[in-house]
């Protein structure tokens, strides 16, 4: 099997439950049941080398709980997570393959919350080559940093700094920075901008997309920001409470849409060219993911939801460009959806 | 002019007094909100338009203060007023919606308690008149079974669902004015536009007039019929919502608009304006963008622009006035 067929990272069936029950004590007093929360619920896509897949969804939907099954932070309840065909899934099989998992890194949401207060840049960004042991000698090692600084557009001089003395965008840059030193193939970037002002997340959007020319990078891009995604993305999933529902190349996903659920989105954002356009308000909220709907979860907020829908998970069907995960598509009985620009 | 503006704000200036000196968080601002007029304040953290609202509502965090410059509501000057003339003023004439709808919620009472509270302060209505006009406001910001709800407390509430409730409070004693402070930051995108399309179809209907602020030029796209847009305290441009967005005039809007990833047409990159945002501690002399400014020329460092006409509305950059001579 020669290894450039073989998609970078491939996921299935990926589940993750949490135990999110009351303490022993109120459930044998109480008799309160045992409660899980489905977090990821079958989740199946793939990625390959050199382009940037995203996940998007609303706040609860899972995506985060799937970047951190991807690197590795938590352990999937069930499914596999394969690596260049290497399966990483459970923590025993990841633990015999450090040399991959040195070869994924994280990007987190919150500048503020990832970096340590007391340590000071250079240590920070060395630390991952420190702990791969890719450099001994210490001038090499700080001439790595200084090389990994001014690649993310900070100073040389920086290293000597304490993370308070930069602001969220410069912090993302040192995040960057210091998920670079290990020398990453696949970065997982969990709404890696979302905290930071528009400028400034052009900024690192821009830094993003250079790095990915420059140095091969494979992204799995994790935002609640549509626009941010149409702008890095190659291939795009839609999740909705636990479960992949629509997945297509960008193109495809953002002109042609499927899913109602993805339609909602789409018509939800606040658009900056039509200044006035009246929007489909949508109707509903996020169900709890604590007490799912039965059947397809969309169901309650669907507009073309029937009995079907109410009973049967609708399983994901091939379409051109990508894959839905709906009842109404794969009956046709869902109107075309219209063409964005032509409005 | 015709119309009488409902509220004027004349060279604002708010400071706060600090051991390594004063800071000055807001710097000569100016603006006016007509009857029933949407104004969106936009601009990136740091930049002083909550400050402004808050300067407005009466509610600076001490020790913050007013150092300089008039508010004025309908004629009247509000920034100068005794706390408990404010305090009248405040919820009555002026309602405010912040971004946060659980920390603006007393979370130990129902939401029908706070409610007919501040209805009960404003308004000279029975306990039974308030409690029907609370049903009757949960009902209008569609929040189902209203006659039900209002004895829940706020944590039986979603976010979209309370803050639903902070605008029904907010509009409880039917001001003339709504100071809205990023209401739909906190909230997921599907939910963001049931609140903005509630928030402008409640101002319609009531005539309020709303300060709309937030770092989100897309909301102010759909709800602003004007638009003002902040940098390091002062204001960089203000206009009508169309021609600020579609025709700039400030290089920071201009590059502001450039940043902001679109769907309608992709880029491979978006427009970049290096740096960040002077710390308050160090605002350049001279036009406070220079650092940053792709066109900056020697005045800039030298003298500070004041908005000047630029298309239809204001800018403060020297490089209008050179194009006005040429």
């Amino acid at each position: 099997m020669s290894k450039s067929n073989v998609p970078m990272l491939t996921v299935t069936g990926l589940k993750r439950v949490f135990d999110v029950s009351a303490p022993w004590l109120n459930r044998v007093l109480e008799r309160k049941p045992r409660t899980f929360v489905r977090a990821v619920d079958g989740v199946g896509f793939s990625i390959d080398k050199g382009e940037t897949f995203s996940l998007v969804g609303e706040s609860g939907c899972g995506k985060s709980t799937v970047a951190r099954l991807i690197v590795g932070l938590y352990e999937p309840t069930e499914g596999s997570i394969s690596f260049e065909g290497v399966e990483i899934g459970p923590a025993a099989e990841r633990a015999k393959h450090p040399d991959i998992q040195g070869r994924m890194q994280m990007i987190f949401q919150d500048p503020y919350a990832s970096l340590n207060p007391r340590w000071r840049v250079g240590d920070i960004i060395a630390e991952p080559i420190r702990f791969r042991r890719l450099l001994k000698d210490k001038k090499a090692l700080d001439d790595r940093v200084a090389a990994l600084l001014t690649q993310v557009g900070l100073s040389p001089v920086d290293a000597a700094k304490y993370p308070h003395e930069f602001s969220g965008g410069q912090r993302q840059r040192i995040s960057i920075a210091r998920a670079l030193a290990g020398e990453p193939e696949f970065l997982v970037c969990d709404e890696p901008t979302s905290a930071l002002d528009v400028s400034v997340q052009a900024q690192i959007l821009n830094l993003m997309k250079d790095l990915q020319r420059k140095l091969g990078l494979t992204y799995l891009f994790i935002s609640h920001n549509l626009a941010v995604v149409y702008h890095v993305s190659d291939k795009v999933g839609v999740m909705y409470l636990g479960r992949l529902v629509e997945w297509a190349d960008t193109q495809t996903l953002f002109n042609r849409p499927q899913h109602p659920y993805t339609r909602m989105l789409l018509d939800a954002i606040p658009d900056l060219d039509m200044s006035g356009r009246a929007r489909v308000p949508v109707a509903g909220e996020v169900p709890s993911p604590l007490n799912p709907p039965p059947g397809c979860s969309f169901h309650p907020r669907c507009p073309f939801a029937n009995e079907r829908c109410k009973r049967e998970v609708p399983k994901a069907i091939p379409v051109p460009g990508g894959a839905v995960a709906c009842h109404a598509v794969e009956e046709g009985r869902l109107p075309p959806w219209k063409a964005q620009a032509a409005a | 002019m015709s119309n009488p503006k409902l509220l004027e704000v004349c060279n604002l200036r708010v400071e706060f007094p600090t051991r390594r000196g004063t800071l000055v968080a807001v710097d000569d601002v100016s603006l006016d909100i007509s009857a029933g007029e949407v104004l969106g304040v936009v601009g990136e953290s740091g930049a002083g338009k909550s400050m402004t609202g808050s300067a407005i509502i009466g509610l600076l965090e001490p020790p913050g203060r007013i150092a300089g410059g008039e508010i004025r509501l309908e004629g009247r000057r509000i920034d100068n007023l005794p706390y408990t003339e404010m305090r009248k003023i405040r919820g009555r004439q002026i309602g405010a919606i912040f971004q946060d709808p659980l920390t603006s919620l007393n979370p130990l009472y129902t939401i029908g308690d706070q409610l007919i509270e501040t209805i009960l302060t404003h308004l000279p209505l029975s306990h039974a008149q308030a409690r029907d006009r609370a049903v009757k406001l949960l009902e209008d910001v569609g929040i189902p079974s209203a006659s039900e709800r209002i004895s829940h407390y706020p944590h039986q509430f979603s976010g979209g669902m309370r803050q639903r409730v902070v605008i029904a409070l907010a509009l409880a004693a039917e001001p003339k004015l709504i100071i809205a402070d990023e209401p739909t930051t906190a909230l997921d995108v599907s939910i963001q536009a049931q609140i903005i399309a509630l928030l402008k179809r409640l101002c319609r209907e009531h005539g309020t007039a709303v300060m709309l602020v937030t770092h989100d030029m897309g909301v102010i796209a759909e709800t602003a019929d004007r638009v003002a847009v902040m940098y390091a305290g002062r204001i960089a441009e203000i206009g009508p919502v169309q021609d600020v967005i579609k025709r700039p005039h400030h290089p920071y809007t201009i590059g502001l608009m450039g940043a902001i990833p679109t769907m309608t047409h992709k880029v491979e990159r978006l427009t970049q304006i290096d740096g960040s945002m002077p710390r308050l501690n160090a605002i350049p002399k001279g036009c406070a963008f220079n650092p940053r400014c792709p066109k900056v020329f020697d005045r800039c460092y030298r003298d500070r622009p004041d908005p000047m006409p630029a298309g239809s509305g204001l800018a403060a950059c020297w490089l209008v006035e050179e194009k006005a001579h040429v």
